[in-house]
């Protein structure tokens, strides 16, 4: 049998290379389609950076100094985005007007219940749908202020306070997420969608069969092909993160920690397209096969959105998908700078890889038998 | 040599030899088993019974070795469509290991004034010839060429014929397999004609003529092939419809 050839991998690796480049649709799909996808979803989610939860208050109370100072209190706490209702009406009606889900109504007489002596009990109504998050940062801001507010009349000060510890220098914007998620995304896409397709045309067209009566392996013609994939993907890291970072300011940590993943994402992907590619029985079943391996895989991976604000059971398939390493590693990598977190995820990449391509070699055919 | 795909009997015990230097022609209809028995002899499929031995080699168990000195065209010879014919010429001897003039080589398969097109952008013709031009990237002693001239305008059959009378000039083998019975006439030493997976006649063409022709003047090898080829699927259909009776009975 013969032995690996270095000079046999790079030949093809060149004729292979030269032709990607000289299509033009992969350079495309692999270089300046991510590009576009960090220009599109930045654009979407940049814009309005604030974070605050628009909030409709109706002022029953005219305008009296009391009722102006707690809605004054509410504003501080920053949480909340204020748009003053007129005064009267009806409340609901007003919400579902204007689209808005939380609102909190001042009663009438507000300034004169606080100031009463013997005081008067008051309430403040706060409107919405207490499954959502947002109403229930709504509820909880307002009682700390209405709590504040009686300590304040009782003359009081709190005896247990909190202070909080910021658990990282930085707070983290969608960006920051995107471009982990979309470099992830490309790592994927451009190596899975060819290589099934080239596996699938090769055998149709009986390319294989012709190079097997030279004396390359398919291992070297496959290494050739994650060699190829692994160039394009670090070309690719870097134009990402550059757009990400010059014009939506994303946060790129730029350590050696991210090279593995680098590595083994095309390894992998590339190896998994040929998979696929080779156990399928045509050209028009493997694309088929291909997708649905694919799809699941491009959204589910925390790609577009981080993993953790997806539904429990989402993120249990999420786990069991492949991309989900390489883009969690990548968070934990550019991002959070976590390594041990990141030790994991290549444990978890290199088995699967290591798997994966020793499948590849085993079901693809050079030749007949 | 044997060899089945399930129930379907592709080659049936079937024995030839091909001499050095000669060029020798498997002739069949379609499905007659030609293209099962050119790919066990390139050590690209196992037989399943029998003995083969190409140039000395087992070729499925000695296939690397063997490779080094053979040349093949697979039927409808393809390759990646963004690469030149001297790309493809120099892909090849990198693979082999071999030193070669990429212009010597497409001189001799007459492709010299497309060198630099891309291969999606040639004709059928001069595919075919991109196919031959690395089936001599290995200098073979022995070259494999299943329907080269298949779907080519008759100038481009003309010019792969004269590239095949090339390679025997310079002492190589040729196994060729074709349905166009003049080619065969016109290029082959020695001829076999196949069906359904067995050898029905072999010799020289003017043998074949000799032995199975109906001695008639100007008789070529066409008329003899359609003759012998017709008679067997004349036998064949009357020996398929004889047990069918006989099961009717039955029934």
């Amino acid at each position: 049998m013969s032995s690996f050839s270095a000079k046999r991998v790079r030949a093809d690796l060149t004729v292979f290379g030269r032709g990607y480049v000289r299509s033009r649709v992969g350079l495309f799909f692999s270089l300046i389609f991510p590009i576009i996808l960090i220009l599109l979803f930045g654009a979407i989610f940049s814009g309005n950076g604030t974070s605050s939860i628009p909030v409709y208050v109706q002022n029953n109370d005219n305008n009296s100094p009391a009722s102006q100072a707690f809605i004054k209190a509410l504003n501080s706490t920053n949480t909340m985005s204020i748009t003053l209702a007129p005064a009267g009406g009806n409340f609901s009606e007003y919400l579902s007007q204007h689209s808005g889900s939380e609102g909190i109504v001042i009663p009438s007489g507000f300034q004169s219940d606080v100031t009463a002596s013997p005081r008067v009990p008051v309430s403040v109504t706060i409107y919405g749908n207490p499954t959502t998050s947002t109403n229930g940062i709504v509820t909880g801001v307002t009682d700390a202020v209405v709590d504040a507010f009686n300590l304040h009349l009782a003359n009081a000060s709190a005896t247990v306070t909190t202070q909080s510890v910021s658990v990282a220098s930085k707070t983290y914007k969608y960006i920051d997420f995107l471009v982990p998620g979309l470099i992830g995304f490309s790592v994927l896409t451009s190596p899975m969608f060819a290589l099934v397709n080239i596996s699938s045309q090769y055998k149709r067209d009986k390319i294989f069969k012709q190079l097997s009566l030279t004396p390359m392996t398919k291992t070297e013609w496959l290494i050739s092909k994650i060699m190829w994939y692994t160039l394009l993907t670090i070309v690719s890291f870097f134009l990402m993160t550059a757009a990400g970072t010059i014009l939506f300011g994303a946060h790129v940590d730029y350590t050696l920690a991210i090279i593995p993943f680098l590595l083994l994402g095309p390894f992998l992907f590339v190896s998994l397209g040929m998979l696929v590619g080779t156990v399928s029985k045509s050209v028009e079943s493997a694309a088929v096969v291909g997708n649905l391996v694919t799809f699941p895989m491009m959204f589910l991976s925390g790609t577009f959105f981080p993993v953790d604000t997806m539904p429990a059971y989402l993120q249990g398939i999420a786990h069991v998908l492949p991309l989900y390493y390489v883009i969690d590693g990548l968070n934990n990598a550019m991002i959070y700078g976590n390594y041990t977190a990141d030790l994991i995820d290549i444990a978890v990449l290199v088995a699967l890889s290591v798997v994966i391509f020793g499948l590849a070699v085993r079901f693809f055919k050079w030749r007949e038998d | 040599m044997k060899k089945a795909y399930g129930a379907l009997q592709a080659v049936d015990g079937i024995s030839f030899s091909v001499t050095e230097g000669q060029v020798f022609s498997l002739l069949g209809p379609n499905g007659a088993g030609k293209t099962t028995t050119i790919e066990i002899l390139e050590g690209l499929r196992e037989q399943d019974g029998g003995e083969v031995r190409v140039l000395g080699y087992d070729p499925w168990k000695q296939g690397y070795e063997l490779h080094k000195k053979i040349g093949v065209i697979p039927q409808g010879f393809k390759f990646v469509d963004y690469a030149t014919p001297k790309e493809a010429i120099n892909y090849y001897a990198a693979l082999f290991g071999v030193k070669v003039d990429a212009g010597a080589i497409l001189k001799k398969v007459i492709l010299e004034d497309s060198a630099n097109v891309y291969f999606s952008k040639l004709s059928g013709g001069q595919k075919q010839k991109v196919g031959l031009a690395l089936a001599l990237v290995n200098d073979p002693q022995l070259v494999f060429l299943d329907e080269p001239t298949t779907g080519l305008d008759p100038q481009a059959r003309r010019a792969v014929w004269e590239v095949i009378r090339n390679l025997k000039s310079e002492h190589r083998s040729v196994l060729l397999t074709t349905h166009y019975l003049d080619e065969a006439e016109e290029l082959s030493d020695e001829v076999a004609i196949m069906n359904h997976g067995k050898i029905i006649a072999t010799g020289t063409p003017a043998e074949i003529i000799a032995q199975h022709g109906t001695g008639k003047p100007g008789e070529s090898l066409e008329d003899v092939f359609v003759k012998l080829v017709g008679e067997e699927a004349t036998s064949a259909a009357e020996a398929a419809a004889a047990p069918q009776t006989a099961s009717r009975r039955r029934w």
